[in-house]
């Protein structure tokens, strides 16, 4: 038999039903498999004892025959963004060192609901800014990957969500949950050969996920297949009534309702996605899933979406403006880190504070948001970027009249290395070009691997698909990834 | 619109953020970099188009003027830097 940790969540959860392993058994040897992988930093907390208890608690309901709830058994890795009650959670910052949170957020509540289990909590960019997880307070993730040029240079496993990705495509958890503000989910999910969604906005409560931009915050499941997928965010949404957005509508049963044939279905092709400067192999990649598309049975049409290349710098602004008031909280007085400077006035602690905890990424987009609220510059930078965000939702609602889901590739490049981007903040920014437009209209989008690259580095491509229409992208991303064949996994050196 | 080192000092302490005036003078053509990239949107004709207020049509909900929470000051209070006889406490703020 393989081993354990080479399961997916459908295996885990069927295996353990079945009687063919024990949840304890999985959970050990998940457990091992997180110790072992130090050298990858994808874990800011480990937490076995949580992950056993839940599996003693699916084993012990099974021989009871009682009924085994739908993720009974299958440990996960939970973002660093979650507060999850009595275990630490820091958003990757300092400010928020030992903050141990008296709650539970609704999605980590909801998934324990279900009988899952926690590894542990999960690095990430600092206050989920950042898209190579290199702006977190406790050191880079690295990424399992390595190039197949015989070099061993160290590689971003994509961010935010960083660490979630790294332990997924490492095979030290079968799952993991991620939030998306920007990318944060597709992208990591494409620079290591897994599937991660964002949904659409307010589908996953927000309640107990520490804040970054709040009109785009989504959270969302990142594993290994497009099944997994569909599995865990069935447990992780739904209505909550301690989220103002959240939507008060019945959870879909995506995976019973999983179909890769996509005859009748039409795919867009926005061209407005081909960027200058854009590798050939990402194309290459591209007319490949388009090709898939016309296969599994889906006509392929041309569209536009005219203003995509304003998603970005609209982006820039309203992320960083929603940051900067969100942000605010951390002043060192009811939580987190205090910086109090000998004789300082109560002004003097607050700057102290946040001047010591908040990363240099973070204070940048504290700055850029505040001044672009500021009196004078609020209406030409911030109501100017969210009369823009109404034109990229308009285009997006007027493609719906010609197509059913959109394709498009999920990054304009494979995973760079550490070190390579971090000088200068508008290059990783640009990072996002193609994630970021699905999150201004909060539309559903998914990431699904494709290929790998010269290098041997995996490629993805995002399905983008209409409010509320997760089963039109889960489907689509499902007969790419049938297709696809992607079965590439990282070597283990750690 | 681009940004001088007054300008930086300004916002950051609009942000209660300490800096120095190395930092204020580095930070000053990182966030001119962004700046200028984000001013394209200027040429968007945006006339007669209403800011976005929510992407997902939504209802405000109200609920029963209940209460639903309190009765937890220990928990409230358990991760305070400094806290003392049930409250935060704070540098002295009245001379």
């Amino acid at each position: 038999m393989s081993a354990l940790t080479d399961l997916g969540i459908r295996e885990i959860r069927d295996g353990v039903r079945a009687g063919t392993f024990s949840a304890r058994e999985v959970a050990e040897a998940f457990n091992a498999a997180v110790a072992a992988a130090k050298p990858l930093n994808a874990f800011l907390v480990e937490t076995p004892d949580h992950a056993l208890a839940a599996a003693d608690a699916a084993d012990g309901a099974r021989a009871a025959g009682e009924a085994l709830g739908p993720l009974a058994g299958v440990p996960i890795g939970m973002k660093d963004l979650f507060c999850t009650k009595g275990v630490t959670s820091t958003a990757a910052s300092h400010i928020l060192e030992g903050f141990t949170p008296p709650y539970e957020s609704t999605v980590s509540q909801k998934l324990w609901d279900a009988g899952a289990g926690m590894l542990g909590k999960l690095n990430m960019d600092q206050f989920a800014m950042g898209s190579s997880n290199e702006t977190s307070a406790f050191g880079n993730v690295i990424s399992p990957w390595r190039r197949s040029d015989g070099g061993n240079a160290a590689l971003a496993p994509g961010g935010s969500s960083g660490g979630s990705s790294a332990a997924v495509a490492a095979r030290i958890a079968p799952g993991a949950t991620g939030t998306d503000t920007g990318g944060s989910i597709r992208q990591p999910a494409a620079f290591t050969g897994i599937s991660g969604i964002k949904p659409t906005y307010g589908r996953c409560s927000r309640w107990g996920v520490i804040a970054f931009a709040s009109s785009l915050d989504q959270a969302g499941p990142m594993a290994r297949d497009v099944r997994d997928c569909a599995i865990m965010l069935e447990t992780m949404a739904g209505f909550d009534a301690k989220d103002a957005t959240s939507l008060d509508l019945p959870v879909p049963q995506w995976e019973s309702m999983l179909d890769a044939g996509l005859k009748g279905k039409r795919v867009g092709v926005p061209k407005e996605y081909r960027v200058d400067g854009m590798p050939a192999e990402i194309e290459a990649l591209w007319q490949q899933g388009i090709a898939w598309m016309k296969d599994a049975g889906a006509e392929v049409v041309e569209v536009s979406l005219p203003h995509t290349k304003y998603a970005l710098p609209a982006y820039y602004i309203i992320a960083p403006a929603e940051a900067s008031s969100n942000l605010a909280r951390y002043d060192g007085v009811r939580y987190g880190q205090r910086d109090l400077p000998d004789g300082a006035n109560l002004q003097q602690m607050y700057a102290a504070t946040r001047a010591a905890g908040f990363g240099d990424e973070v204070k940048r987009r504290i700055l850029i948001g505040t001044y672009v609220l500021s009196a004078g510059f609020y209406d030409a930078y911030y109501t100017q970027a969210q009369k823009v965000r109404t034109l990229i939702a308009r285009d997006f609602a007027a493609v719906w009249e010609k197509c059913d889901v959109l394709l498009t590739p999920t990054a304009p490049s494979a995973a760079f290395a550490l070190g390579e981007k971090q000088a200068d903040p508008l290059a990783m920014y640009l990072n996002d070009v193609f994630t970021v437009p699905a999150s201004l209209a909060g539309l559903p989008a998914m990431s699904v691997p494709g290929g790998l690259d010269a290098a041997g580095l995996p490629l993805g491509l995002q399905i983008i698909g209409k409010p509320l229409d997760e089963q039109g992208v889960l489907n689509a991303a499902l007969a790419i990834e049938e297709r696809a064949g992607f079965a590439a996994r990282p070597e283990a050196w750690w | 619109m681009s940004v001088d080192t007054a300008t930086v000092k300004k916002v950051a302490s609009l942000a209660r953020i300490a800096i120095d005036d190395a930092a204020a003078e580095r930070l000053v053509p990182e966030l001119n970099n962004i700046l200028g990239w984000i001013e394209q949107l200027g040429e968007v004709d945006t006339q007669g188009v209403e800011p976005m207020t929510a992407v997902i049509p939504n209802t405000l909900r109200l609920r029963e003027d209940v209460v639903t929470d309190g009765g937890i000051r220990d928990a409230v209070l358990a991760n305070a830097p400094a806290a003392e006889h049930g409250f935060f406490t704070v540098p002295k703020v009245i001379e």
